[in-house]
């Protein structure tokens, strides 16, 4: 009934049993308990439950859980720092007043982390479409889209 | 104006650090020990007598731990009028019917038993619109009230009316006048977080309920009534409110859903959580009502409006929540929006079988709007007069009393017109046709609270500890709005402490003193005066020990101060004279003396100095609670009079559009929105309500609407219900926040969470008539309804 699976979570290598149904936002909320990738409506239309799988930003409700093996998976426990300190980029949310009940910005920041490792300097129009697939109720998006644009221009700053 | 230190300045929201690292914790991510998951079976047929239940199989499936149906629970009642219930037991009126739940140790196994429950019922044919549920000899949705007293016809015993001035006089002394209909879809708040809660005995038998409320302590009363119902007279409810994914409205009521859980955690001895998958969110949670307004109003020969007469036909669905009263929200633009001396207003609600409504945010006053000044630009046209030369020649002012006796203290309507006409470049671009044009509309909304409930109170409690840190205690719900944000500014500024010293609990009614609700836009408003009474309480109580306990301190640190610094002079201080109560500050978290020497070892640590007090023989501890009750009044909705809210707040939106003419498409090129708030508190809070709420707005104008069809929900998903994404509100949005600091507002602050959606619709119509000469009276507006109106004007299109 339940299979193994091996794949990399967040940089470490993690195994679970999971049953033939089951979608890889099941195994990371259920079966691991990191809870900071949301369901929003299970049918890939809202993008809260958005992680990072080779690269690629993927909607983790529609994801079978069997194919996630031997790939790489990012969720947004996988972005602070060890010492509990923001990534530049979730710090741009906060600061630019694009969080208000926070439900989508986990997977609105994985979208937006997946455009800017591809992309580090994207255009207003190339942060829309990375972002058309996440869904926010209470911002009308204005400082999201300011946060990616700070948030682009300091990662260019680093060393 | 006062030079603040905090308020009105940039700082980060207290709950977005953890909100970005996805360690807030929504319901969804909670869980108890040994938690039960359960499921609701819902009717899918409108209408209909329930012959009988089996839920035999369902019952002996493994992993179920209770099948429950009206018959073996207790009747429980709900609602405004107490006409639903949480279980149906004879009859099912909506084709969201709860008639049988189930709670099983895992979310499929709840689910499969749901789909083994079979009910059996004698089908009856439904009334879908209020017409139909009118008709003489329709079918009784309800043949009781709650009393049981026998009901005569579907028509909803809550009464909103108004009537002010000499009606027909005015009518008679309009030079113009139009009338039209106007009307308003269902439409879904769409919370990114589902709907759901836990629901948790403990050996006492009292409940913990941890819910997705925004009336935690209305909440409790209403649960504590069903412990009464359920046979556990004198037992208590303790609500905890979790992070919110969003409230938009949806936590205005308690939900059947919330008291199915009750059930099953009492009868199964677990905590049971029931969560709402996003298709049961969007079929089987109240959305806003859809209505149905006729308006009538005119003008004299100059443009001054002379009378107006609004009716409303309002939707109940089949039972009554507290949104059923959006009327009395529909009164204040009704009475109070432009001056106008003669007014008629009458809202009807009726029961049919559709789905039952609640509150979402505007609560009527979008509806109300939409209309209204949709039917302005209607008569600016017949009257030959520029819509915003006919708007400002309305304008309210400060310091009236409009004909729902609301007192307007602070006013800026004219400047917010103003505002909106130079930013949206009015009279370059009105009347230019070329499929392009310009609209703008006004609102008016409470932004002091709003009394339609006994108390519009808000409670607060403060708590310092060893440390100098606030722990504050309210009772308000942050959903997403910023309400700690603001709390956290409000305490640091009022208190005179560091805003990082300041922690918020979560809202817990067992710790939390009371307050009525967060609706209305009035969380700032209370909230901020709330602090300021209790900050000032605190303050007092500090400065008063100060008297003995800061001259003693800072004498020690003068001691250390000279071993460092041995040829230091200190300043000549009398403390005799100058340590007294009014002499003392705080600020930032030190203790000081007004206007004294800034030497160093005079500003006390509020921690050193609470320490100090609290460690010795008779030691205090500090803490100071406020309950503030703002200067308002509950009206008689009946006669459609009294001062609802302690101020209100007036605002403008313009906005231009292209139709595409050959698909009806409307596309947003720009718009501005001037509202008046008062005083900025968080000014990117501010920001995000505004634009957030012009999202909601847009989506409202041109696209949401839930389909029915025999009162069953057809589009429950993101896919066939449309909410704006990033690509829609692609387009310039020109913010003007105008401050004129309300003499009741803290710090001068109005509520605005609501306002910024109230007038987008009217706003969009009215640039659609400007840009191709069709007025659509119906919402959404959709391509399909430009380009039929289109096609009628024939190839005559400007």
């Amino acid at each position: 009934m339940k299979k193994e699976i091996l794949f990399s979570l967040n940089g470490i290598e993690v195994s679970v049993f999971v049953k033939g149904h089951e979608r890889l936002i099941d195994v990371l909320r259920n079966h691991l308990g990191l809870t900071g990738t949301k369901e929003g409506c299970g049918q890939g239309e809202c993008g809260a439950c958005t992680v990072i799988v080779d690269g690629r930003a993927v909607n983790s409700c529609l994801y079978p859980a069997l194919e996630i093996s031997g790939k790489n998976v990012l969720t947004i426990e996988g972005l602070q720092s060890p010492e509990h300190r923001l990534s530049v980029l979730q710090q741009a949310f906060v600061d630019c007043g694009a969080i208000q009940c926070g439900y989508c910005t986990p997977g609105m920041i994985l979208s937006v982390k997946a455009l800017l490792d591809s992309n580090s300097k994207p255009t207003e129009k190339e942060i829309r479409e990375a972002l058309q697939g996440n869904l926010c109720r209470c911002t009308g998006y204005v400082q999201i889209i300011t946060a990616v644009k700070q948030a682009s221009s300091q990662l260019q700053e680093l060393p | 104006m006062t030079d603040f230190r905090y308020i009105g300045k940039r700082i980060s929201r207290p709950d977005g650090p953890d909100k970005a690292a996805g360690k807030a914790h929504y319901i969804h991510d909670l869980k108890r020990p040994g938690m039960l998951f359960g499921k609701i079976k819902f009717s899918q047929h409108a209408f209909a007598r329930i012959k009988h239940i089996d839920t035999s199989k369902a019952e002996r499936l493994p992993g179920v731990k209770a099948v429950i149906t009206a018959q073996n629970t207790p009747e429980i009642r709900i609602g405004f009028l107490r006409d639903n219930f949480a279980l149906k037991k004879e009859k099912v009126r909506q084709y969201r019917d709860e008639v049988a739940a189930v709670a099983a140790i895992d979310p499929d196994i709840a689910e499969e038993a749901v789909e083994q429950i079979r009910v059996e019922y004698d089908i009856q044919p439904g009334l879908f619109s209020p017409d139909e549920a009118l008709q003489k000899g329709a079918p009784l949705i309800h043949e009781k009230d709650s009393r049981g007293q026998a009901r005569i016809d579907n028509i909803v015993p809550l009464k909103f009316h108004h009537e002010s001035g000499d009606f027909d006089a005015g009518r008679r002394s309009a030079k113009y006048f139009v009338e039209g209909k106007y009307s308003t879809p269902l439409v879904q708040q769409s919370c990114m977080g589902t709907a759901g809660c836990i629901a948790e005995f403990d050996m006492n038998r009292n409940l913990t309920l941890w819910a997705k409320t925004q009336i935690p302590f209305l909440a409790q009363r209403d649960f504590n009534r069903a412990l009464s119902d359920m046979g556990l007279q004198g037992k208590n409810t303790r609500i905890i409110v979790p992070t919110l994914g969003g409230g938009f409205g949806t936590g205005l009521d308690t939900h059947t859903y919330e008291y199915i859980a009750v059930l099953l955690a009492f009868r199964t001895g677990h905590a049971v959580k029931i969560l709402y998958s996003r298709e049961e969110e969007f079929a089987y949670l109240s959305p806003r009502q859809s209505s149905e307004i006729r308006i009538l109003q005119g003008c004299d020969l100059n443009g001054k409006l002379v009378f107006r007469k609004v009716e409303v036909l309002q939707d109940n669905g089949a039972y009554t929540s507290w949104g059923a009263t959006y009327p009395s929200v529909m009164m204040l633009p009704a009475t109070s929006l432009y001056r106008v001396p003669n007014v008629f207003f009458n809202a009807r609600l009726v029961y049919t079988n559709n789905t039952y409504c609640q509150a979402m945010r505007g609560y009527g006053n979008p509806e109300l709007t939409w209309a209204l000044e949709s039917n302005l630009d209607e008569l600016a046209e017949e009257a030959g007069i520029d819509p915003y030369e006919l708007r400002r020649l309305n304008c309210n002012l400060p310091g009236e009393t409009t004909p729902m006796g609301l007192k307007i203290s602070t006013c800026a309507l004219k400047e917010s017109l103003e505002s909106v006409a130079k930013r949206i470049e009015w009279k370059k671009k009105h009347k230019k046709g070329k499929s392009r044009g310009v609209g703008m509309a006004s609102l008016v909304h409470v932004g002091g609270g709003a009394r339609i409930y006994k108390s519009d109170a808000s409670g607060i409690f403060l708590k310092l500890d060893d440390f100098g840190n606030v722990y504050v205690y309210h009772g308000g719900v942050e959903m997403g709005q910023g309400l700690h944000a603001v709390l956290t500014m409000a305490v640091a500024e009022a208190l005179g402490v560091r805003p990082e010293k300041v922690f918020i609990n979560p809202t817990d009614t067992s710790t939390c003193p009371w307050d009525v609700g967060t609706h209305a836009s009035r969380g700032t408003f209370m909230a901020g005066n709330a602090t300021l009474l209790a900050a000032d309480k605190l303050r007092n109580k500090i400065f008063e020990l100060a008297i003995d306990v800061y001259p003693r301190e800072v004498k020690k640190s003068l001691e250390k101060y000279r071993k460092k610094n041995p040829d230091y002079q200190p300043p000549d201080i009398d403390f005799k004279k100058s340590a007294r109560l009014e002499n003392f500050d705080l600020k930032d978290g030190y203790l000081s003396i007004k206007d004294g020497p800034s030497e160093p070892w005079l500003r006390l640590e509020l921690g050193r100095f609470l320490r100090a007090v609290h460690f010795c023989s008779k030691g205090q501890m500090l803490f100071a609670e406020a309950f503030y009750d703002p200067p308002n009044e509950l009206p008689d909705f009946e006669k459609g009079y009294g001062n609802i809210s302690a101020t209100y707040v007036y605002g403008t939106q313009g906005v231009e559009v292209e139709v595409d003419i050959e698909t009806g498409e409307v596309k947003i090129l720009r718009l501005t929105a001037a509202h008046e708030v008062g005083k900025v508190i968080n000014p990117e809070g501010l920001k995000g309500q505004i634009y957030g709420a012009l999202a909601q707005g847009i989506g409202y104008t041109l696209y949401e609407e839930l389909k029915t069809e025999k009162g069953q929900i057809l589009n429950p998903n993101f896919k066939d219900y449309k909410i704006p994404t990033i690509q829609e509100m692609d387009f310039p949005i020109d913010l003007d926040f105008i401050e004129i600091p309300d003499e009741f507002g803290p710090f001068g602050a109005k509520g605005i969470a609501e306002p910024g959606l109230v007038p987008t619709a009217p706003a969009i119509a009215n640039a659609i008539y400007d840009a191709v000469g069709v007025r659509i009276r119906d919402l959404p507006i959709t391509p399909e309804k430009v380009l039929t109106e289109l096609k009628k004007l024939g190839p005559s299109v400007k």
